[in-house]
């Protein structure tokens, strides 16, 4: 319950922050602490630096950035659900982080922390994954921006080197003819997905043109679930493509399910998540 | 160590911190206030919830150097005479019984109320997600919150 | 036999607030874990992480040199400091099998938290951290965790000098139950396992031990048995009972959890002891998985013998129960506290019991609301269901066909229900339900082949609670008694202080004792004072658990009253100079028949009792009277319960959507706070069905543990909850009451896995395993879609 001892550094900015990275390979940085102080609390995870970025000023935004939406990294879960910009232009966003975690936990959790985690069940990455957003770092060599594809490269492994920092995410804007929903099934409402499905879909005469559709906890990382996307830009009917959601997949089999449920359980997601985006 | 000052339930405290003091350690051991208690080691239960500048938080999952600066506010200063209407509606409606869990749903419930997301049955049982009770089933607090947020 | 009085005075059968819950609310309880006296040292436990292994070695030399340890020992240099090992007060059987089992391993851990040493040192965190320095070298060893595993030839043994895995075999046996089945038109039998609960009281354990160079050992533990646990703490440590003081200040839930007798707690007055310090110990949730006990574990296979119409001829049931690694407090007891009720509510003449408890390297289990009735009720409720579908009869009138119908009814298992009206809660379920609405829809859904369907399902139940008369306890080899003990006070200025032996740990006693007192002698609830949980305060006590303390604790309470009111009646009767016979007590006090201006409120009567100016020749001054009392039965609530889940046939998910308790209690003495009792009761049942469950892989390592992976429902997974009562007092007791802890407990898991299968029934499933886990359920589907069984 109490974590080992370590050293606790305040960083002013993201500079200050990735300089003080720099050099301490077991060092981390902490912004709302719900996914690492856990770990800590538990000895699963002994960092012997942390680099609070908490209190860096001006990294807590959601603002129009042209055809994206600019996702500061200390946004707190509860401000991106809350946001009324993200609810116009990207509103899954908005609702998935709605059902991050618990009230408690939305409150103090933040985007940045989120995604840099690299947790294959929790639920954002899916969702930049199949918003194709891009996630912008910074390093000792200043700043880079890597799209969501090639950000999450496994469990709780990510892109970003250990003295980079994650500072913005931008999402792009929903079109007049995009739809998007995130369907998640959980034991308990404050669990991890059991299994999850990002979908956003571009419609056309009541029916899906095309759909980019992510899947979590079906592998070390997010997945995009090409051979549904490409089944229905090949005219398949949702029933049919949906049916391929688990093609390609790893999925974990542990105490909670089996890779086998999991496989079945995405088929249905998926096919509901896009009856869902389709109907709305 | 660390210097931080905080201040909680409207005092203000300046504190020399180890840095993996828990917020809710240093509130219980720190400062006395021993109404936030800890019920497990997973920010599962929010046994240990208090309000961090008006809005819940689990006090387990929080270190107290990250609280400097911050206003915190816990069971002990909710109400400084008689009770808050949320701990009188606790007792109106018998939502405690062993009353461990209880400071924590308290602070769990009065976030959700001014937040106004107590709209109805279905929001407060969702809304107090984070709080496990192994006595009232539940049932008493959620009729509690309904009651003292104004709605059926 | 009819003691039981009208009642004439308001506060018994009120809804009245409770006493307890200002300083809970306020943040101002006294839990164990927020006290430290000056000097105080801390302990960690090192644990075993194998389920089996063989202690090579304990190497404490890092340990000890880490800042801020005050010391660190290893089991062997602890053996010393045991007179006796922790205590089994059950034996079940003579030739039981019972393994000594001290506070920590020296030889060889046999389950995964098995203590193997202990670190002592200035707080929390360096304790913790010293801990983790501590080097033990292990010699895994093969581990068995699963009873049927176990007892298969060639299983590892969890104690190898034993020879075996089998604790016991114990068995009840009434008329003849194999003719019965041999002659029966219908015969089914059907297999149940019942996965390990963990308690998870919200509170963890703490404890915190102080000795006096005297040897007087003074011990905070959250704990629900303090009693118990002095008496133990003298056969474990060689230190007189009377020397002892335990005190269990507010504890946070307990539901079996704390009724034991803990290695730490043991461990903490050894240390004490040792150190000159005081040591305090509090435990981390996760520790709390493996350290402390778990409920349930059971196998079982049950046998119906039945009539084409529906009349059950017999029960057998054959059950394997798992004891853990070791027997804790009353392990090898839990089933028997079942064992009676196998023919539940019906009436079922030919009876055969059997329990095989059995080792496995798992962490021990013991007493968990309910404590081996809803083990039973189970198994029953689920078969009554199949029985009904082999009959092709509705499962409501199976039940109703069976009930007992006259009271006092002796069961074949030979205990009797003294009193109940069993048809009545059925009937008061079905109104609240309006089932055929429910059928209705239902057959809508299923002629549409929506993806949600529904199921209803039932459970009609009875239990033996309020442990208990201490013959038959002593007749089923139970080490101690079963009665309990209460003192009233009343102050020379009239307020009153009671003494309990029972120890509340959320059951309300502070209010619900007050009422019986103040209703009794005519005070208000106000003016009575409820002490407990401290056995310098109240000597004698046998603690709470087995809804025991309203039936036992709250009746000797009665009695104490009678007392109080018996003495001061000869007062009055003596300073008014008449005839006891000639005066009536009503509203406080005492007046003269006929001429009502004359007459003593208790009030003034507690005053001149200890003024002592004027009292009978050879009474003692003051007013104050102890009651023990040791009940002629068990108490036996019963009722109807209901549950309405919608299930999702393609992902498996069950969303509760109703559930519906009438319970027969006997006379209620707080309604409030017997619904609270109900609903969370109920909750717990709710969580065995569907969502909890401690799980263990093949080499014995716990693969639920810490709330993340081991499901605790929250608010969010449950339904408000539809309660009602019928009321048939008991008549063994003035008071009319009977249990109402562990009810809910025990009637609602198979109530919602009948729905769960009612729902599934039209595809052809039969059974879904517990916890209905939305895959459990996928599956259930998948098979009887595929033809499988």
């Amino acid at each position: 319950m109490i974590p080992a001892p370590f050293e606790y550094e305040v960083a002013e900015s993201a500079e200050h922050a990735v300089s003080l990275l720099a050099g301490r390979e077991d060092a981390k940085l902490l912004a709302g602490g719900h996914s690492l102080l856990p770990a800590m609390r538990l000895r699963l995870a002994r960092p012997s630096l942390l680099v609070d970025i908490g209190r860096i000023p001006g990294l807590a935004y959601v603002r129009d950035a042209g055809d994206a939406i600019a996702i500061g990294a200390l946004t707190r879960h509860k401000e991106a659900a809350e946001s009324p910009l993200l609810a116009e232009q990207c509103p899954i966003v908005a609702a998935t982080a709605a059902q991050i975690g618990d009230p408690q936990v939305r409150h103090r959790g933040t985007i940045g922390g989120s995604l840099a985690h690299g947790d294959p069940a929790s639920d954002l990455p899916a969702v930049m994954l199949a918003l194709e957003a891009q996630l912008v770092a910074r390093g000792p060599d200043g700043e880079r921006t890597i799209p969501a594809a090639d950000f999450f490269t496994g469990v709780f492994e990510t892109a970003l080197s250990p003295a980079e920092m994650l500072v913005e995410v931008r999402v792009p804007k929903h079109g007049p003819r995009t739809r998007s929903t995130y369907l998640k099934t959980s034991r308990r409402a404050q669990d991890w997905a059991t299994v999850a499905v990002a979908a956003v879909v571009e419609r056309s005469n009541g029916a899906i043109e095309s759909a980019r559709i992510a899947l979590t906890n079906m592998g070390a990382t997010p997945l995009r679930a090409t051979a549904v996307e490409q089944a229905l830009a090949g005219g398949a009917s949702i029933e049919d493509a949906a049916a391929l959601a688990a093609e390609g997949t790893e999925p974990p089999s542990d105490y909670a399910a089996s890779a086998d449920y999991r496989r079945h359980l995405v088929r249905v997601l998926t096919r509901r998540a896009l009856q869902e985006a389709a109907s709305r | 160590m660390r210097d931080v000052a905080l201040t909680v339930n409207g005092r203000r405290y300046e504190l020399e911190l180890e840095p993996r003091e828990l917020l809710v350690y240093v509130l219980r051991e720190r400062l006395g206030l021993t109404g936030t208690v800890v019920g497990c080691d997973t920010s599962s239960c929010g046994a240990c919830t208090v309000l961090v500048n008006g809005e819940s938080v689990k006090s387990c999952t929080m270190l107290g150097v990250q609280a400097d600066g911050l206003e915190i506010t816990t069971i002990e200063g909710l109400a400084t005479n008689g009770l808050h209407p949320v701990q009188q509606a606790f007792h109106d409606h018998h939502a405690l019984q062993c009353g461990y869990c209880t400071p924590g749903m308290v602070m769990a419930a009065v976030s959700l109320i001014e937040s106004g997301e107590a709209k109805d049955e279905q929001s407060i049982r969702l809304g107090l997600e984070g709080n496990l009770c192994r006595c009232t089933g539940y049932h008493n607090i959620v009729k509690a919150v309904a009651a003292a947020a104004g709605v059926s | 036999m009819a003691l039981v009085e009208e009642r004439t005075e308001a506060a018994i059968g009120s809804p009245v607030k409770r006493k307890e819950d200002e300083k809970l609310l306020r943040g101002r309880a006294t839990w164990v874990d927020n006290l430290a006296p000056l000097g105080t040292v801390y302990m960690a436990v090192v644990r075993s992480p194998y389920a089996h292994a063989r202690i090579r070695s304990v190497n404490l030399e890092a340990a000890r040199a880490a800042e801020g340890v005050v010391a660190a020992f290893s089991g062997a240099d602890l053996a010393s400091e045991w007179a006796s090992p922790l205590p089994c007060a059950w034996p079940v059987t003579e030739d039981i099998k019972i393994p000594p089992h001290y506070p920590l391993a020296a030889e060889e851990a046999r389950f995964q938290g098995d203590g193997v040493a202990v670190v002592v040192a200035e707080s929390r965190a360096l304790a913790k951290d010293a801990a983790e320095l501590v080097e033990v070298e292990y010699e895994p060893l093969p581990a068995v965790a699963d009873v049927e595993q176990a007892l298969a030839e060639g299983a590892p043994l969890v104690h190898a000098d034993l020879g075996t895995n089998r604790c016991y075999v114990w068995t009840l046996e009434a008329g003849d139950p194999q003719g019965a089945i041999d002659a029966a038109d219908v015969v089914v039998t059907r297999r149940y396992r019942q996965p390990r609960l963990i308690p998870n009281a919200i509170e963890p354990r703490s404890v915190l031990a102080l000795t006096d160079p005297s040897g007087a050992v003074t011990v905070w533990s959250a704990t629900q048995v303090p009693h118990i646990l002095r008496f133990a703490l003298q056969l474990v440590l060689g230190i007189p009972e009377a020397r002892i003081r335990v005190i269990a200040p507010d504890v946070g839930g307990g539901f079996g959890s704390k009724l034991n007798v803990y290695a730490e707690e043991a461990l903490a007055v050894a240390l004490a002891r040792r150190l000159g310090r005081p040591v305090k110990w509090t435990e981390e949730r996760s520790e709390n998985y493996v350290a402390t006990i778990h409920g349930r574990d059971v196998v079982h296979e049950l046998t119906f013998a039945a009539r084409r119409d529906g009349t059950i001829t017999a029960v057998k049931s054959e059950a394997l129960c798992a004891m853990g690694a070791y027997l804790q407090l009353v392990t090898p007891g839990i089933p028997l506290l079942g064992a009676w009720i196998y023919s539940g509510p019906y009436a079922i003449p030919n009876y055969s019991v059997t329990f095989t408890g059995v080792f496995t390297n798992t962490t021990p289990t013991d007493a968990y609301r309910g404590a081996g009735r809803p083990e039973a009720t189970y198994v029953l409720e689920r078969t009554m269901d199949a029985l009904a579908r082999e009959l092709g009869m509705d499962p409501v009138e199976l039940r109703r066909r069976n009930l007992v119908k006259e009271f006092p009814h002796t069961m074949a298992s030979g205990l009797t229900l003294d009193s109940g009206d069993y048809e009545a809660s059925l009937e008061r379920l079905l109104e609240i339900l309006d089932l055929d609405r429910i059928r209705a829809e239902q057959e809508e859904r299923r002629r549409r082949g929506d993806v949600k369907q529904l199921g209803v399902g039932f459970s009609t139940y009875n239990e033996m609670c309020g442990l208990a008369p201490s013959r038959i306890l002593g007749a089923v080899r139970y080490a101690v008694g079963g009665w309990e003990a209460a003192t009233i006070r009343v102050e020379p200025l009239g307020s009153v202080q009671v003494v309990t032996g029972t120890s509340p740990h959320g059951q309300s006693h502070e209010t619900t004792w007050a009422q019986i007192v103040a209703d009794r002698l005519g005070v208000d609830v106000d003016e009575v004072e409820v002490l407990h949980g401290d056995t310098a305060v109240s000597q004698l006590g046998m603690d709470t658990y087995g809804s025991r303390s309203l039936a036992v604790g709250g009746v000797a309470l009665w009695h104490a009253s009678e007392k109080i009111l018996q003495k001061a009646r000869r007062i009055v009767a003596h300073q008014l100079e008449v005839a006891e016979d000639d005066l009536e007590f009503a509203g406080g006090r005492f007046s003269v028949k006929g001429s009502p201006e004359r007459g003593m409120t208790i009030k003034e009567v507690a005053f001149a009792a200890h003024a002592a100016h004027n009292l009978p020749d050879g009474m003692e001054p003051g007013l104050e009277e102890t009651a023990v009392y040791d009940p002629p039965n068990f108490s036996w609530p019963g009722g109807a319960h209901a549950a309405v889940v919608e299930v999702d046939t393609e992902t498996g998910e069950t969303r509760l959507l109703r559930y519906a308790a009438v319970d027969d209690v006997g006379r209620t003495v707080n309604p409030m706070i017997v619904d609270g009792q109900v609903h969370g009761g109920v909750t717990q049942g709710i969580a065995a069905a569907l969502f909890e469950e401690g799980a263990y892989d093949e080499e014995g390592n716990l693969l639920t543990t810490n709330m993340v992976s081991y499901l605790v429902p929250s608010a969010a997974e449950l339904p408000s909850f539809e309660t009602d009562r019928t009321e048939t007092p008991s008549p063994t007791n003035p008071l009319g009451v009977k249990g109402v802890g562990e009810t809910g407990t025990i009637a609602a898991a198979p109530a919602v896995i009948n729905a769960v299968v009612d729902a599934l029934s039209h595809l052809g499933v039969t059974d879904v395993p517990m916890p209905a886990t939305p895959e459990r359920v996928w599956r259930a589907i998948q098979e009887a879609k595929g033809g499988a069984r």
